[in-house]
């Protein structure tokens, strides 16, 4: 089984190198934790496609917003 | 030759394009008429014959806008360096001193600290520092990134706010000439974006000045395996059965392509593409900028500023020049007078005038050749006005003109600015071809940066090529 969370927040300290992505809160939003706009979520969703050929289609980006709906949201995709 | 995507012209907005689209494994090839990188911010050397060596010289960049320090978040350079995954270091940004409005008896300064401006609006202007600061609220809360924003007049909005008309002249100057295509007046949404990005940020350049930004997305788009020409000029740009844009012509070319992005300008492309039927206006203003040298630099106790936005006349003009160039405004850059500041050595400085593009063009070569001459004593004795005991010898000047402007970057009527209509969105009638760079409507180097980047995610990654 993938570890969908450390994925995720590798792909984020790449695309955002200056972020301290240690603390995080699984059940707050990303936006509220770090400064992720738009464009950074796009860069998750293609990082995710590029690395690990998962697709996520647009209308899904919101359920990318936390560490938690990220897990729930990727795992199956992973499996 | 089958491609992802092809981006026309390797300016600041076709290079972060291309970089956007490679980093995400599209094939991708950028196609650039000229010999160098650079577009409209490009560089040039001329031997230096008292000497021997080079002089190296940039064209475009005075300033690099959108300065933030190291570790500032949320801006726009600090977005640009994330979408790129270019470090802030390498940049070497070296911040301005500061720069001044000069108009006929009345200055204001502004630096990168936004509150030398407020103090300057607040002793100059006392009776409208309240409504002033009621702009700045209306700037900060604006959403310039709207890509559904229609035209609004800069001018209109800043009479509703603000009564001093000398306030709202200074204002505008250096937002006006550092990136309207519009004569007078600007697209609110511009305002605000030249607001925020002169203003409230700042100017900086980095250490190697335009070159050190070209090499950087170059040497960025070569390891991530994009493919680039040089001297290969688009000559037409192909339409398949229902009018879609399928591919470009270049020369004994033909590239295929399911995503154009074009950064030649709006009404550039439109030459190419004879599916096209829109007319976007060719924007009227362009400039000549003099290039002087001398055998030591501006002592800093006659002046340590970094740009100064002159203007003589009792009211700011910004519409091509009347007769050839108009010396009653310039701008005038010291490109010496940036952190950290050395002392020795020669000194530069830039002078650029409003011009008209259709008197130049006309010229025979004798007569081109005498009116830069009078550009240049015209330039040289605003120099002197501004620097009274500078005595340093004049080692080297050059001047460039609207029809050299056109010569080099291809943009019709030797245009800086673009087309006075912009596509915000990057979209054009013809299905696939899309517009990046000043004619989708961001400004500056920074600007056209982000331009490329936005119109590359949104047409070229996330609809699926």
């Amino acid at each position: 089984m993938a570890d969908v969370r450390q994925i995720v927040i590798d792909i984020i300290s790449d695309i955002a190198p200056d972020e301290d992505v240690t603390n995080l809160d699984d059940k707050v939003s990303l936006r509220e934790q770090l400064d992720l706009d738009s464009m950074d979520f796009l860069d998750i969703v293609m990082e995710l496609r590029k690395r690990h050929k998962v697709e996520v289609p647009q209308e899904d980006y919101p359920k990318l917003a936390t560490l938690e709906s990220c897990v729930s949201y990727l795992s199956p995709k992973f499996a | 030759m089958k491609y992802d995507a092809v981006v026309i012209g390797a300016g600041m907005s076709g290079l972060a394009a291309g970089i956007r689209l490679a980093m995400f494994d599209k094939k991708v090839v950028i196609l650039e008429k000229h010999s160098i990188p650079g577009g409209l911010n490009s560089y040039y050397q001329r031997r230096n014959f008292d000497k021997g060596g080079i002089r190296q010289f940039d064209v475009g960049l005075h300033a690099l806008t959108n300065f933030i320090k190291k570790g500032e978040k949320g801006k726009p350079f600090s977005k640009l360096l994330k979408q790129l995954r270019i470090s802030y270091e390498d940049f070497k940004l070296c911040p301005q001193s500061y720069s001044k409005i000069l108009f006929p008896e009345m200055e204001l300064k502004f630096s990168n600290d936004f509150e030398l401006l407020v103090t300057e609006v607040h002793e100059k202007f006392p009776h409208q520092i309240d409504q002033f600061m009621e702009l700045v609220d209306k700037v900060k809360s604006f959403n310039e990134l709207d890509l559904n924003l229609q035209y609004s007049s800069s001018r209109e909005t800043l009479r509703e706010i603000l009564s001093d008309e000398m306030l709202i002249e200074m204002l505008l100057c250096p937002l006006l000439i550092y990136g309207s295509a519009w004569e007078d007046d600007m697209d609110f949404a511009q305002f605000v974006i030249m607001f925020k990005s002169l203003y409230f940020e700042g100017f900086s350049r980095p250490e190697g000045g335009v070159r050190t930004i070209i090499s950087l997305l170059m040497k960025k788009f070569e390891e991530l395996d994009g493919e680039i020409r040089f001297k290969t000029a688009v000559s037409q740009i192909l339409t398949g059965s229902h009018g879609e844009a399928v591919g470009v012509k270049a020369g004994e070319l033909e590239i295929m392509a399911p995503v154009i992005l074009s950064s030649i300008g709006y009404p550039e492309t439109v030459k190419l593409t004879p599916e096209l039927s829109v007319r976007p206006r060719v924007g009227a203003m362009t400039f000549l900028e003099s290039i002087f040298v001398f055998d030591k630099k501006i002592p800093l106790e006659e002046n340590d500023s970094t740009i100064i936005f002159y203007n003589n006349a009792p009211k700011y003009s910004y519409r091509p020049a009347t007769h050839y160039f108009d010396a009653s405004s310039a701008v005038v850059c010291f490109p010496d007078n940036y952190e950290p500041l050395v002392r020795d050595g020669e000194g530069t400085v830039r002078i650029t005038y409003m011009a008209n593009y259709e008197q130049w063009k006309g010229l025979p070569k004798t007569q081109y050749d005498e009116m830069k001459e009078q550009v240049g004593e015209s330039a040289l004795s605003l120099m002197k006005k501004l620097n009274p005991t500078f005595d340093g010898k004049l080692l080297f000047k050059d001047i460039f003109s609207p029809t050299t402007i056109e010569r080099y970057t291809s943009h019709l009527s030797g245009t800086v600015y673009g087309s006075i209509d912009k596509t915000r969105d990057g979209r054009t009638p013809v299905k696939n071809l899309f517009i990046i760079g000043t004619d989708q409507g961001f400004l500056g180097i920074v600007g056209s940066m982000l331009s490329g980047i936005s119109m590359a995610n949104l047409h070229g990654l996330m609809n699926e090529i």
